[in-house]
Parts: C-alpha cells; structure tokens; sequence
C-alpha cells in the first residue's frame, strides 16, 4: 500500500470538529431529556393509562421500533412540509431524535414498571393515593432505577446513531467531517479522527449517565437487596 | 495410608480466612458428617475436596491423587471423587438417561451403548430407571437429586461429596434421597457430607466433624459427639437444632 | 417530466427492497459466522483473543455504524481498489453485525447458572467439553429470541448503506422522491415496507421470549 497517511488538515480544521461535537451533543441532550421524557409519558400510558389510550401509544412505539432511524429524519425533514409543518435541519433533527428515542425509552421503562412489586401499588392505595399519585411518588423512582442501565445503552445508541443527521444538513460532528473531506480530500483519515471522537464521546456519556443515575437514585445497600 | 487425607488446609477469600487449618483422614468405607453454622467453612471444605476451590496452604490426597491446580490433576481427582450439589444441577436440556451417559462418554470415553448400559443401572440403583427418558423439569426435587447421585455414581467415584443435598427439597422428599444415601453407606461407598440432617447424622455416619469458625472444633463417633458434646460452641449449635 | 401513479411508485420501491433483504440476509448470516468466532475468542481460554474480542466490541458498539461505513468504503479505497458500495456496505455490515451478536450470545453464556459449570468440573470434564455439552446447547436456546430480535436492528441498518451510494430501499425513496417531488408519499411508503420487513421478526422474537419464559417457570 503505496498510500501516505497525512493528518496535517487537522491544524486547519480543528475548530470544524469543535464545533459538530458541539452540535451533536446538544442534539444528544435535548433529545435525551425530551426523548425519556416522552418515553415516561408513553410507559404510563401503555402500562397504567386508560385503556383507550394504549392502541394509540403502542401503534406509534411499533411504528418507530420497525423503521429506520433515517427514514424517520426523512420523513419528518422532507415528508412533513407536505403538510405544511415546516421545520429547520436542527429542529427536524431534534424531534426526530425525541420520537425516536420516546418509542425505545417507553418499552424499556415500561419493563421496569411492569417488574414493581403489587404490594407496591397496593401499599400506596391503601394510603389514600390516586393510581397517578402511586406512579407518580412510589412506582417511577424504583422502576426508572431498574433499568437505568438499559436507558443508559439507549440514549448512547441514539447519541450515535444521530451522525445521519448529516444527511438533512444538520451540521454534526458527522457533517463536519464530510465538510472536512471535500475539503482536504483526506477522506479516510477524517472519518478515522472522528470515529474516535464518536468513541471518545460514547465512553464519556457512559460515564455521565452513570454519574447521573448514582446521584439521582437513593443508594442501596446490601441489606436493602 | 488413608484414602482422604486432609492436611493444614487453609483458604483464604480476600482478608477473609474461611479455612484456619482443617486436618481430617477419611478411611475407606467410612461415613463422614460435617456439621456447623453456615459461615464455618463446611461447604468450602468440600469444595476444596472437588478442586472447585483452590486451597492457599496444605494439601488434600484422595487415594493417592494429589489435588493440584492443572487440569491433569483435576481430571485424575475428580474422577475418583463424585460431588452432589445442593440445587441438583442437572443438565436442563439433557433426559436423565443422557445427563447420567455425559460425562461417561466425554471423559472417560465410554462407547455409547456401554453408557447406556450404566445409566440404567444407576437410575435403577436410586429407583429411578423408569425416568430415563424423562428431563428434569418433569422430575419433582427429590427425583432430580436421585439423577444427580446415579450420574456421579456412574463415573465409578471411590467417594462421593454431598453438599447439603437435601437442603432444597421440600420436607416430605428429604426422606427419598436420604434412603439412597444410606443405601450407598452400607454398600461401603465412602461419603462425606455437609449435612442439617442431624438424625441421619447420628443412625448412619461413622463420624462426625462439628466445624466452627473455619476449624475442626470438635470430631467423633456420632454417639460421643451428640451425646456428650465437649465444647460450648458445640452445645450451643446442638441445641439451637 | 411524466406522472407518477401511486403504483409507479410502490413498484419502483419494491424492486430495491430485493437488495434491502439480500443486504440484511448477507449481513445477518455474515455476521453470525464472525460473531460466533468473537464470542468464543471473547468466553475462551486466550487472555489475548479475549482483549481482543472486547476491544473489537467496544469499538463497533462506541461507533456510528455511518462512520464505519465511511472507514469502509475510504478503508478499502486504500488498496487502490475501486470500491463497489455494495462491498463496503456489506463488510462494514457483517463487522457491525458480529460485534452485537457476539455480546448478545454472551450475555445468554453467562446467564447459564454457575451450578451447570461446577457440576460437570465435578464430573471431570474439560473446558472445552463442558462449553460444548452443557453450556452452548442452553445459551444457544435462550439466545434464539434476542437474535432475533437483533435482526431487526439489521434491517434498519441496511438503510445506511444508502449514504454511501448502496441503492436498496432507502436510496431508491431518495431517487423516487427527486423524481415525483412527493416525498409524503414515498418516505411514508418506504416507512410502510421497512415496517412490513421488521414487525413480524420484533413480534416472533417476543413471542419466543414468552414461550421461554413459560417453558423456564417450569423448572
């Protein structure tokens, strides 16, 4: 192999990287905030919500666990302007993330509802609360706490899965890197600079939601297990 | 020579020292009971018999084979050694019959046809030979403990370690498996046993070993051991039975 | 330009999404060949091919499998071979593919009880022995389910080939779309066909969960 790898564009380019991490991590936070929170939303509904609900909530997780994230941007992106909702790359790119993340974030935490002990909703009836008031201050916390590590693996998929976003001019790190290669022609050594960075930020939030899930859950000890 | 011998045995699990010292020789034909609270070390030890557990210090022989971490060492040990578990361990996805043939045919290399032959034989010797065909899900818990003596028993072990074996059975199937092991006893089959069974300590065992805080605290015929404890630790253990 | 009935459409959709199954067949057949070596260099005796195997799946499942296109097709660019998209999409597949069904299968390894290993040790058996007559046959069972359920990520996947010029189901709604300028229409008909690929594989892999399950209760 005759070929000389260069990483010199780097010096030029930097500040391009800098700025689609940036992007992508804020893409990665909204969606993840709004996405579990959605996720929430839909689990209540599917395990606890009233019962005409549950077709509606279950269609639309089906619906999206079924397709392609890309089509889903697409769709949303290209497709919805034909109704005359017209949004932005970065707006498109958020709500598709959030639907996205809504629909797999549902069905993980509706397990970790479904795994609550009965006596757990009994207790809080016997206590004089509503089912909502159960959920709301007896079930959620525990259940969440129960599958904190599945939510974890998910929001890091759509951390990464989020480099299509590119493909509606949403300006990532993944679009920064095509920016860069048309650029330099450097294809191969771009796209290798920023799979470590993609690398590099699915290590770090992995480390962050498990900070994130250490302080926000009450401790347990050994005795509690 | 005995056939077990068990010299200045030590196990550590990190800080914690489970086994302080443990000296005991097994005789040939010879029933042993292993007693003590949980914690004391009774279910390492013969562990430690198995090879299951590495030993820190001392040495354990069984007829000769000197148990030693490598795998020729294991193999020879456990051959000569049979083990039965407390939770059965059966092979799920094996009948009873083929759970007995396995270890024949992949160890010693037993053609299938004489496997066979000895599964039989050994579901027969536990009342089991009608279940041949059976799978463990459909056998109740006494049944499957029955299976896993037959398997041991089927690689022709010189002594066979039981691990609390009846501690998962419900009450009125404890009495199956334990009329098997007798059985065994009076054919001469050596056996060492962690046991809560304390009468069936007292009518079958030839001795019996009260552990306490990783040590041998008091050993004995079943007779001066129950009747005339020498230790407080022991009396205490008694009477909480 | 000509008119584009609905069945226009659908039709020129359905002809891509051949190369939409034999990409995930390819993809899924590919990778479970590559993923069975990884998980028995990931669960095996070699400290080395077990750093190695962890490495590897560490790397696929931290990286946007859209990046590992791109590596793929640039990649072999390198050799100075003029690279077919469907080569790249194919390789970068099959890498992708084993990576998560190594980890998979051994998540399903490791939640064979302990007391399996322990009571054929006891019965003298060898390592090698022990994995291919006690534990593989049990992981392999309760592994059915989460593969399948895997091969619906495999389809979707496949729609990324589309990015780098693999023309399949979701290249060929890009093509239909630059033509009709109905991009409602066909995205929501790509949606339809993806959905059609991957619902019945989501709901037989939750039906054979449920059927394990049942089958587990009565141990």
């Amino acid at each position: 192999m005759a070929y000389a790898f260069d990483f010199g564009w780097l010096v030029e380019y930097w500040p391009v990287l800098l700025k689609g991490i940036g992007i992508t991590l804020e893409l990665t936070v909204i969606g993840g905030l709004l996405g579990v929170s959605l996720g929430i939303a839909c689990a209540w509904a599917r395990a606890l919500g009233p019962a005409w609900l549950r077709p509606f909530v279950s269609a639309y997780v089906e619906m999206i666990r079924n397709t392609p994230f890309l089509i889903q941007l697409f769709f949303i992106f290209f497709g919805l302007p034909a109704l005359g909702f017209r949004l932005g790359e970065l707006e498109a790119a958020n709500l598709a993330m959030v639907i996205n993340l809504g629909a797999y974030s549902c069905e993980i935490i509706r397990a970790g509802i479904q795994a609550t002990p009965r006596g757990q909703f009994e207790a809080g009836a016997s206590l004089g609360m509503t089912r909502f008031e159960t959920f709301r201050h007896v079930v959620l916390v525990p259940a969440l706490q129960r599958i904190w590590p599945a939510l974890s693996s998910q929001i890091v998929i759509v951390m990464l899965g989020s480099s299509v976003v590119s493909q509606i001019a949403a300006e990532d790190l993944t679009f920064a890197a095509n920016f860069i290669q048309s650029r330099t022609f450097r294809a191969f050594e771009t796209y290798f600079v920023s799979t470590l960075i993609y690398l590099a930020l699915a290590i770090l939030l992995r480390q962050v939601l498990r900070g994130v899930g250490w302080s926000i859950f009450p401790k347990r000890g050994a005795a509690a297990r | 020579m005995s056939l077990i011998e068990i010299t200045e045995v030590k196990k550590r699990f990190g800080d914690n020292e489970v086994l302080k010292g443990i000296n005991i020789d097994v005789e040939p034909g010879e029933v042993i009971a292993i007693i003590g609270k949980s914690g004391s070390g009774k279910s390492t030890l013969l562990r430690c018999i198995n090879g299951l557990e590495t030993i820190d210090e001392g040495s354990i022989s069984v007829a000769g084979a000197q148990l030693l971490p490598d795998d020729l060492h294991l193999k020879a040990l456990r051959l000569k050694v049979g083990m039965i578990f407390q939770g059965f361990n059966l092979f799920p996805h094996l009948t009873a019959g083929k759970n007995v043939m396995l270890s024949q045919m992949v160890v010693k290399k037993t053609p299938k046809a004489e496997a066979e032959v000895m599964a039989k034989k050994m579901l027969d010797r536990v009342g089991l030979g009608h279940k041949f065909d059976a799978y463990p899900d459909q056998l109740s818990g006494g049944q499957q403990q029955r299976v896993a003596i037959a398997r041991a028993l089927a690689m022709q072990p010189i002594a066979l370690l039981c691990d609390e074996i009846t501690s998962a059975l419900d009450p009125e199937l404890v009495n199956e498996v334990l009329a098997v092991v007798k059985e065994l006893a009076s054919e001469g089959m050596t056996l060492l046993m962690v046991t809560h069974e304390m009468r069936f300590a007292r009518d079958v065992c030839s001795r019996v070993v009260f552990m306490h805080q990783g040590r041998v605290h008091e050993i004995g015929p079943p007779g001066e051991v129950f009747a005339n404890p020498q230790t407080p630790e022991l009396k205490q253990f008694l009477g909480m039975q | 330009m000509s008119e584009f009935t609905l069945w226009d459409i659908l039709r020129n959709l359905l002809l891509a999404t051949r190369w939409t199954i034999v990409l995930s067949l390819v993809s899924f057949v590919g990778g479970s060949l590559v993923g069975a070596l990884l998980l028995l260099l990931r669960i095996g005796y070699n400290k080395a091919g077990r750093v190695f195997a962890r490495g590897y799946i560490e790397l696929f499942q931290g990286t946007p499998l859209l990046m590992q296109l791109f590596l793929a097709f640039f990649g072999l660019g390198l050799f100075g071979i003029d690279v077919p998209a469907w080569l790249a999409a194919g390789l970068a597949l099959i890498l992708w593919t084993a990576a998560f069904l190594a980890e998979i299968w051994r998540g399903c390894v490791e939640a064979i009880a302990k007391g399996q290993w322990e009571a054929s040790s006891s019965l003298g058996m060898g390592y090698i022995q022990q994995m291919r007559y006690v534990i593989l046959p049990q992981a392999l069972k309760i592994a059915v389910p989460p593969t399948v359920g895997f091969s619906v990520q495999v389809v979707k996947g496949t729609a990324l080939t589309s990015i780098i010029g693999f023309v399949e189901l979701s290249k060929a709604g890009t093509v239909v779309t630059n033509a009709t300028f109905e991009p409602f229409t066909v995205y929501g008909l790509v949606a339809l066909i993806y959905f059609c690929l991957c619902w019945p594989l989501s709901k037989s892999s939750q039906i054979l969960e449920r059927k394990l399950n049942v089958a587990h209760r009565n141990h």
